[in-house]
């Protein structure tokens, strides 16, 4: 498939928001069942659900570069019992609107137990709020990941892997950022959210890893014959009905080498993954200040980048079955 | 014929849209339209359901009309080139019609006054030969041509010298009861609609359909089998066939005896002047042209020469005998069977690479289907000899070829051979077989003549003969006292003495050359001869522009009337803006090439659909003007004033001679176009076309449709509708006495004209009244160890030629063009798929990019013909992919062959009909180098856009939106 | 329908159906199939349920597959549901075309009845492509289909395309050895009865006169 950049940008950053807000949560859910020492952040919730609320809404306007006709993205989600784009296209602005709530009730201070739990645990407005984004959040990465994992036809796609995946790397990108956030604010949660992005980073890695061994593996579904139903070994396109490309050669083919997609592999698993553990594994060692912050915002960036590389391997690894009419030009 | 009154405005469609029908012109098939207009512009077009044609049917070049018409492309106004720049440099200025008019008028009339043959009409994909072939003869120019010289020529005169009619217009196979048919170098061709339309249904039936062909596409794709052949070599393949079919008599003996020469008999008597002749029981003075039945057979019965049809004698074919005055004598068949003895299929396998199996059992398939799978039809006739038939027999192999075999300059004795096969399989005007159509069969040959001498040139007189005509022995030749050429192109010369449709391949390179002399004016009329028309390009367009010791140029004065910003506008003096075919008038003349069909003659017009745009004006009025103008007699009426008001009126009111009845029309003649095919003018004749979808379809009587060579009832018909001048039956001619009158000239046994002794040898070898195979022209001369590849080009079934690049939709299909070659071919020479390599003959080299394909023979490459072109050109922008990446093969071509024996300057062409070989060439193939630009090569500074043409380039987008053409295409 | 760059390098521009050529098997045993491809109005089409507006559609009275360029947000979303790739962006217009089965034509009630059919089964002068109800088994088209072995593109998939496409058909001659015989051969007709020339040397009759 063509990586649109527009694609790239939204799936990215509204993991990176996803993620973010969900560490934001752990952090809470952690302190308030006395996990960990309890501290009293609230600016860094604020701020953190406005960080995420703001990469939510950037994936938001990149993804209007994708539509045609932008000013019609209100149909978008007439379709929610089929499409899982419709259901995207809901659940994002719920995400967004909850994890803003969310973020407003800690700056509202509304952290008032409303009843405790039989452990007696004090459940505030700010929990609630956080559980409810929660929800939103896992169902908007069902919804983003299901996008891609629901097309049958692109065999590398088609896989519970695209869901965990979305899942692991936006909750990795997100736990980075919030460690970053932290040091910058100088929280005492900065060594927490950096274990817990090891922790994620570590997981999606295998997890990539694990897709990319599966993707190896796929025998296409389709080949020639299927395509134009003639059985033979020796079938070659000579002309695809016109000659300088068409919808059908730019929108589902990279255009690029294989070798510039295999760079592009390397630069994903280096900046997505290593670069970003070695440096959060750093930042573990280093007890404050301001190099802390350096480390884990080269982490974030470093992985917030490759992110956006292996985002466009994504694409450029699927392969779709309509190519088999669209080989040769002439 | 289906007719529905007002076919025109059928249906009420929106308000202010119309539905016109008129015909198509996207090629020179013919198809019936139906034009959507709105608002005076056009909406789309749709193929007429209610024409012969195509039955309602388009191709991909038809639906797109729409896109020529609204191409930026199109001239609007007449142009002179500025005074003081140079000829090609592309500095025009608008001029008045009046002004260009004036122009011509001063011009032409001073050369008609002092030496017509200054003035040089050449006309390409046209089909109003009569019409300007009219006004040469007018003019009194002998250098008139139309483009059949360089298009298949081989195959009109191969076939009408043989069986009196041809393929290409005038007749073709019988696909509708036939049941095994050969296509051999077809790729696409005229009759291209109705030609699908019948493959479809013959397989359909149940039909084999086997093509013979360097190259598996087009029609071919649907073949049930592919016989790969050499380029050049089918001579070889069908001799091969006729060896086996006479070996094991699958021939129509009956046929042969009564309806061909087979049985005449041919004196033998080595050295007379009579060799090769044949006897004759009487010999009158043999007046006209037909074959007079004074020829002898040999009667079985009684063993005794007896002449030829006498009631109830059965000739032997085979055999020798002498006659009562010593004169040893053969039936022609048995010239033939010794002539085809050695061509076993062994010998043509070698020749050929077609396997000896393939070709004997492809024989024995052709034999078997024509003997066993006889079609007796009901219909009763009468023969030429006033026997009655009570049924029509036909014997289902049919066959259809082209450019493959006519392009080659061994063409016209390929196509003698193709002929005699499908005369010997007794397939001729018969059902399943080979049809007619008319104004088809013709006397062999036909009766028009070429002038003689230079006694039929003269100043303010007509030229006295048809500019173009067909010889029938050396008499007929125009040629000056020393047998040189009095022509430009040299036709009708002993150099090429058959070239029925001339040479106009030829009429530049002599013209700059001044041989056999320097010309004035030279007037072209859509061709584009400064490009993919023309052989050896590169060099043709320098001479365009050369100039002599004066500093004059070589050529003074060029027109060229066309439509569109091609590359030969560039070279105009003065250009007149011609309009589409869909803003005028034409005529599909019985008198040029009609679209008739097997059962009778059809003729069809086109009517304007819309106005024509800016100033254009249809070609044929600037001739119709300029004919009163220069007062060429039959333009003008007898006080001096212009006869015809238009090409409108002159179509409407002209006839051949006063009160023939006979003009360009057929139907709707008489005052109220109650008679057809013959009558007086009829003033609404326009109109009654107009209601009839544009066409007219006389369908003649069951009994008339077959066998129509020797069908007395027909051949009546044709006489009193004076299609033809004589009723007397066409016998194929197996073995050609024209042919042997040439020979024997050339071996000076006879008391009329000889060639000039450099061409006797040529003469003697090529105007064998046998069909041979010998190897093209160009092979002979060139080193084949290093040339080893025949290099050829077809047609794209969505381009005609180089006039659809201008349109937005259909260059996208065929926007540049490749090489194709084998993929052995390829990794034997080091390129692969994609590569950039060189093309190269032993007269120049084109760069291009090679695509690998498994449906080519391995010595053959080959490309889509003229979707290169020159960059700036049809309204493209400098660096359209058409001039980049596309490339023309003319470049490798060249117009005349390498000095040898017979001559310095000899075309590049068939010896005896002066058919350019196009598909001769020799060349060899190499990768480019790596540092070199990835662009073809040769390439052309960009030429800019001429006034009156669209000024601004259409932008980036063009969304087609119905009817909003004027408004600029714009987005909303 | 949209043209980029029209008179421009590298024109482009939404088709509807487009022509593709492929070859088939290693020279000489080669086949060329010339093979046009348009939307094939699937019975399950992917492309319908992916999209988020609605705007892609089938109809449920003919199964007929459409677009609405007007609700169209040019996602392109339902493109990627193809798996044949007969779903083009018109990139000026931003929204998603597609061969429309000509409904437009199809239902006319202006036209005459016979051509109440596809445009380009209408102008198709080999009659390739064949137009009817692929549910009515007395239809021309479930004929062909049964008759001739129709099949459907990638039916891995179970998309279940309405359009079919015909196998391409070869007809073959048998050639029996007894028919390269035969009595009524006409060479035999020309084996001389009697000899024209006299006799080579003296004869009886240059000796006496009896
Ligand atoms: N779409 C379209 N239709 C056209 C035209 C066009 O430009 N475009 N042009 C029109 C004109 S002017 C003409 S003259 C006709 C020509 O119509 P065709 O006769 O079909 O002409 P070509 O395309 O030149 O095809 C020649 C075929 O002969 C094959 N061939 C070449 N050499 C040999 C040989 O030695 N032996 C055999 N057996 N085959 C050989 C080539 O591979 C090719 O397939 O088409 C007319 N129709
Ligand atoms: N290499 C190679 N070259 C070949 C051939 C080949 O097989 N191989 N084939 C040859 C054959 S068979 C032929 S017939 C020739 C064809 O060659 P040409 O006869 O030159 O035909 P076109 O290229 O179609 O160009 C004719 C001109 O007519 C103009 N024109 C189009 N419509 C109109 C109109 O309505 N009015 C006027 N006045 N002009 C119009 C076009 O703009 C163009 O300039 O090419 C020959 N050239
Ligand atoms: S074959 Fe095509 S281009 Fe030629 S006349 Fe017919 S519809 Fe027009
Ligand atoms: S062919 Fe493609 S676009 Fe057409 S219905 Fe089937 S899936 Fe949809
Ligand atoms: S491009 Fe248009 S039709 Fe296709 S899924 Fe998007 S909105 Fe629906
Ligand atoms: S059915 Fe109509 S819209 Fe579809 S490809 Fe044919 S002509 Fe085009
Ligand atoms: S019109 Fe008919 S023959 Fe031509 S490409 Fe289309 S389906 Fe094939
Ligand atoms: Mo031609």
């Amino acid at each position: 498939m063509h990586p649109a950049f527009s694609v790239l940008f939204l799936t990215t950053l509204i993991g990176a928001g996803q993620g973010l807000f969900l560490a934001l949560f752990t952090g809470q859910i952690f302190q308030q069942f006395k996990l960990m020492p309890e501290q009293h952040e609230p600016d860094f919730y604020v701020i953190g659900s406005a960080v995420s609320v703001a990469l939510l809404l950037i994936g938001l306007f990149a993804s209007f570069f994708h539509l045609g006709r932008p000013e019609r993205a209100w149909r978008s989600a007439a379709q929610w019992r089929t499409s899982w784009l419709s259901r995207e296209v809901i659940a994002l602005p719920i995400t967004m609107f909850a994890i803003a709530a969310y973020g407003a009730a800690h700056y509202f201070g509304l952290t008032h137990a409303l009843f405790f739990t039989p452990g007696g645990t004090g459940i505030d407005a700010t929990l609630l709020l956080g559980l409810f984004a929660t929800i939103a959040t896992y169902a908007l990465f069902v919804c983003t990941g299901m996008i891609y994992g629901c097309i049958r036809f692109l065999q590398e796609w088609h896989t519970p892997l695209t869901v965990i995946n979305f899942i692991l790397l936006g909750t990795a990108s997100g736990f980075t950022i919030a460690t970053a956030l932290s040091a910058w604010m100088g929280t005492e949660l900065t060594h927490f959210y950096a274990s817990w992005a090891i922790f994620f980073t570590l997981t999606a890695f295998v997890f990539r890893i694990a897709s990319m061994i599966r993707n190896r593996k796929i025998k296409p579904k389709s080949d020639m014959n299927s395509a134009i139903g003639v059985r033979h070994s020796g079938v070659q396109q000579k002309a695809q009905g016109s000659m300088c490309g068409s919808f059908n050669t730019r929108e589902y083919f990279h255009g690029k080498k294989a070798t510039f997609v295999t760079t592009i592999k390397y630069i994903f698993i280096f900046l997505a993954f290593l670069t970003p553990l070695v440096l959060l594994i750093m930042s573990l060692g280093i007890s404050s200040g301001e190099s802390i912050f350096v480390v884990s915002l080269f982490a974030a960036i470093a992985q917030y980048l490759g992110l956006l590389a292996e985002r466009w391997y994504f694409f450029a690894d699927a392969r779709h079955p309509q190519n088999l009419y669209y080989q040769q030009v002439s | 014929m289906k007719t529905n009154p007002d076919s025109r405005e059928q249906t009420s469609l929106a308000q202010g849209t119309e539905v016109k029908t008129t015909t198509c012109y996207m090629c020179a098939c013919r198809c019936g339209i139906k034009v959507t207009v709105k608002d005076g512009e056009v909406r789309y077009i749709q193929g007429n359901p209610d024409h012969p044609l195509n039955k309602g049917v388009l191709c991909a070049k038809g639906a797109s009309g729409i896109m020529k018409q609204y191409s930026p492309a199109r001239l609007t106004k007449p142009l002179l080139r500025k005074p003081g720049t140079e000829r090609g440099a592309g500095e025009f200025e608008e001029i008045s019609w009046d002004k260009a008019f004036g122009i011509m008028e001063e011009r032409l009339g001073k050369l008609r006054a002092e030496d017509p043959k200054k003035f040089a009409l050449f006309t390409g994909r046209d089909q109003m030969q009569a019409l300007t072939g009219m006004f040469a003869k007018q003019f009194g120019t002998p250098n008139y041509a139309a483009h059949g010289g360089f298009c298949s020529v081989n195959m009109a005169a191969g076939m009408i010298y043989t069986i009196g009619g041809s393929f290409w217009e005038f007749g073709g196979p019988d696909l509708e009861r036939s049941k095994l048919f050969f296509m051999i170098g077809t790729a696409e061709d005229h009759h291209s609609n109705p030609m699908k339309v019948e493959l479809s249904q013959f397989k359909r039936n149940g039909g084999r359909f086997v093509a013979i062909n360097p190259v598996r596409t087009g029609y071919a794709a649907i073949a049930d089998e592919w016989v790969p052949i050499k380029p050049g070599t089918d001579g070889a393949f069908l001799l091969a066939v006729i060896h086996e079919i006479i070996k094991l008599g699958f021939y129509d003996r009956d046929f042969l005896v009564n309806y061909t020469n087979a049985a005449e008999l041919v004196d033998m008597t080595p050295g007379s002047m009579e060799e090769g002749m044949f006897l004759r029981f009487e010999v009158p003075e043999e007046e006209g042209c037909f074959d007079p039945q004074n020829k002898l057979w040999w009667d079985r019965e009684l063993d005794i020469p007896i002449s030829m049809h006498t009631e109830g004698v059965d000739p032997y074919l085979t055999g020798e005998f002498t006659l009562d005055d010593g004169t040893p004598c053969k039936p022609a068949f048995q010239l033939l069977k010794e002539r085809v003895e050695d061509y076993t299929p062994e010998w043509a396998e070698g020749i050929t690479g077609i396997p000896a199996e393939t070709i004997r059992r492809l024989a024995h398939e052709m034999g078997i289907v024509s003997r066993d799978q006889k079609i007796e039809l009901p219909i009763q006739w009468t023969d030429a000899w006033g026997k009655d038939h009570d049924s029509v027999v036909g014997n289902p192999v049919s066959f259809h070829s082209m450019r493959g075999l006519a392009a080659h300059s061994n063409g016209f004795q390929t196509i003698r051979a193709l002929s005699i096969l499908m005369t010997l399989l007794g397939t001729i005007d018969r059902p399943g077989g080979f049809r007619h159509k008319a104004p088809f069969p013709r006397p062999i040959p036909p009766c028009p003549k070429p002038p003689k001498g230079w006694d039929d040139v003269k100043p303010n007189t007509p030229l006295n003969g048809m500019p173009l005509g067909w010889p029938a022995d050396p008499d007929d030749l125009f040629v000056d006292d020393n047998g040189e050429a009095i022509r430009l192109d040299k036709g009708f010369s002993w150099e090429y003495p058959l070239s029925v449709h001339g040479l106009m391949h030829n009429a530049i390179t002599n013209a700059w050359r001044g041989d056999p002399y320097p010309i004035d004016t030279l007037l072209l009329f859509m061709a584009n001869m400064a490009w993919n028309s023309s052989m050896n390009t590169n060099e043709v367009r320098k001479m365009l522009v050369d100039k002599d010791e004066n500093g004059d140029y070589k050529i003074p004065f060029i027109i060229v009337a066309d439509a569109y910003h091609s590359e030969t506008v560039e070279f105009g003096d003065l250009i007149l803006p011609d309009t589409s075919y869909l803003e005028r008038h034409d005529a599909m003349s019985m008198l040029d090439r009609p679209i008739s069909e097997y059962d009778g003659p059809v003729d069809s017009v086109r009517i304007p659909v819309i106005p024509p745009k800016g100033e254009c004006k249809p070609f044929q009025d600037v001739i119709v003007e300029m004919g009163a103008r220069l007062k060429l007699p039959s333009f003008i009426r007898e006080d001096g004033s212009p006869k015809y008001r238009d090409y409108r009126d002159f179509i409407l009111n002209f006839e051949t001679a006063p009160g023939s009845g006979i003009g360009f029309l057929a139907g709707w003649r008489g005052k109220s176009g109650e008679k057809s095919m013959k009558g007086e003018p009829n003033p609404n004749q326009w109109e009654m076309y107009e209601k009839n979808n544009c066409v007219f379809h006389y369908e003649l009587p069951k009994s008339f449709q077959y066998m129509r060579n020797w069908n007395r009832g027909y051949l009546h018909w044709a006489q009193e509708h004076n299609m033809t001048r004589y009723d007397e039956p066409i016998n194929v001619h197996i073995y050609s006495e024209i042919l042997q009158k040439f020979r024997l000239a050339a071996q000076g046994k006879t008391n009329g004209r000889q060639p000039p002794e450099r061409l006797r040898k040529r003469i003697e070898t090529y105007f064998d009244p046998l069909p041979f195979h010998h190897e093209p022209l160009e092979s002979q001369l060139t080193d084949t160890q290093k040339y080893p590849l025949n290099a050829l080009t077809q047609r794209p079934m969505a381009m005609y030629h180089s006039w659809d690049s201008q349109n937005a939709w259909l260059r996208q299909i065929h926007t540049h063009n490749y090489l194709y070659v084998n993929p052995v071919l390829g990794r034997n020479n080091g390129f692969d798929d994609g590569d950039w390599v060189w093309v190269e003959s032993m007269h120049g080299k084109v760069r291009c990019m090679c695509r690998f394909s498994e449906s080519v023979e391995p010595g053959t490459v080959w490309t889509w013909n003229a979707i290169g072109k020159a960059s700036g050109t049809w309204g493209l922008t400098p660096n359209a992919n058409e001039s980049k990446k596309g490339f023309l093969l003319n470049h490798v071509i060249s117009e005349e062959l390498p000095p040898h024996e017979a001559g310095e300057h000899l075309s590049n062409s068939d010896p005896v009909t002066g058919q350019a070989g196009w598909y001769d060439v020799r060349v060899r193939v190499y990768k480019a180098g790596a540092d070199e630009p990835e662009i073809t090569s040769p390439q052309y500074k960009a030429v800019k856009p001429l006034p009156g043409m669209e000024s601004k380039r259409r932008g980036k987008w063009q969304a087609y939106v119905a009817g909003k053409f004027r408004k600029k295409m714009g987005l909303k | 329908m949209v043209d980029k760059n029209p008179y421009d390098a590298n024109p482009t521009g939404t088709f509807f159906n487009r022509v593709q050529t492929f070859e088939i098997g290693t020279y000489p045993k080669t086949e060329t199939v010339h093979f046009p491809k348009s939307c094939l109005h699937c019975e399950e089409p992917p492309c319908v349920p992916v999209c988020p507006t609605g705007a892609s559609y089938k109809r449920e009275e003919d199964g007929i597959v459409l677009v609405d360029y007007d609700k169209c947000i040019g996602c392109k979303y339902c493109s990627w549901a193809c798996p044949y790739g007969a779903r083009e962006l018109d990139e000026q217009q931003k929204v998603m075309k597609k061969c429309t089965l000509c409904v437009d034509r199809i239902y006319d009630e202006s036209l005459p009845e016979e051509e109440r059919k596809p445009a380009c089964v209408m102008s198709c002068p080999t009659s390739a492509r064949l137009f009817g109800d692929v549910h009515d088994e007395d239809s021309e088209v479930s004929i062909a289909i049964r008759e001739n072995g129709g099949y459907q593109l990638m039916p891995e998939w179970g998309t279940k395309p309405a359009n079919h496409y015909l196998p391409r058909r070869k007809t073959r001659i048998k050639i029996h050895e007894d028919e390269l015989e035969r009595v009524d051969n006409p060479l035999s007709k020309e084996e001389r009865k009697r000899h024209n020339a006299p006799g080579e040397g003296p004869s009886l009759d240059d000796m006496t006169s009896w």
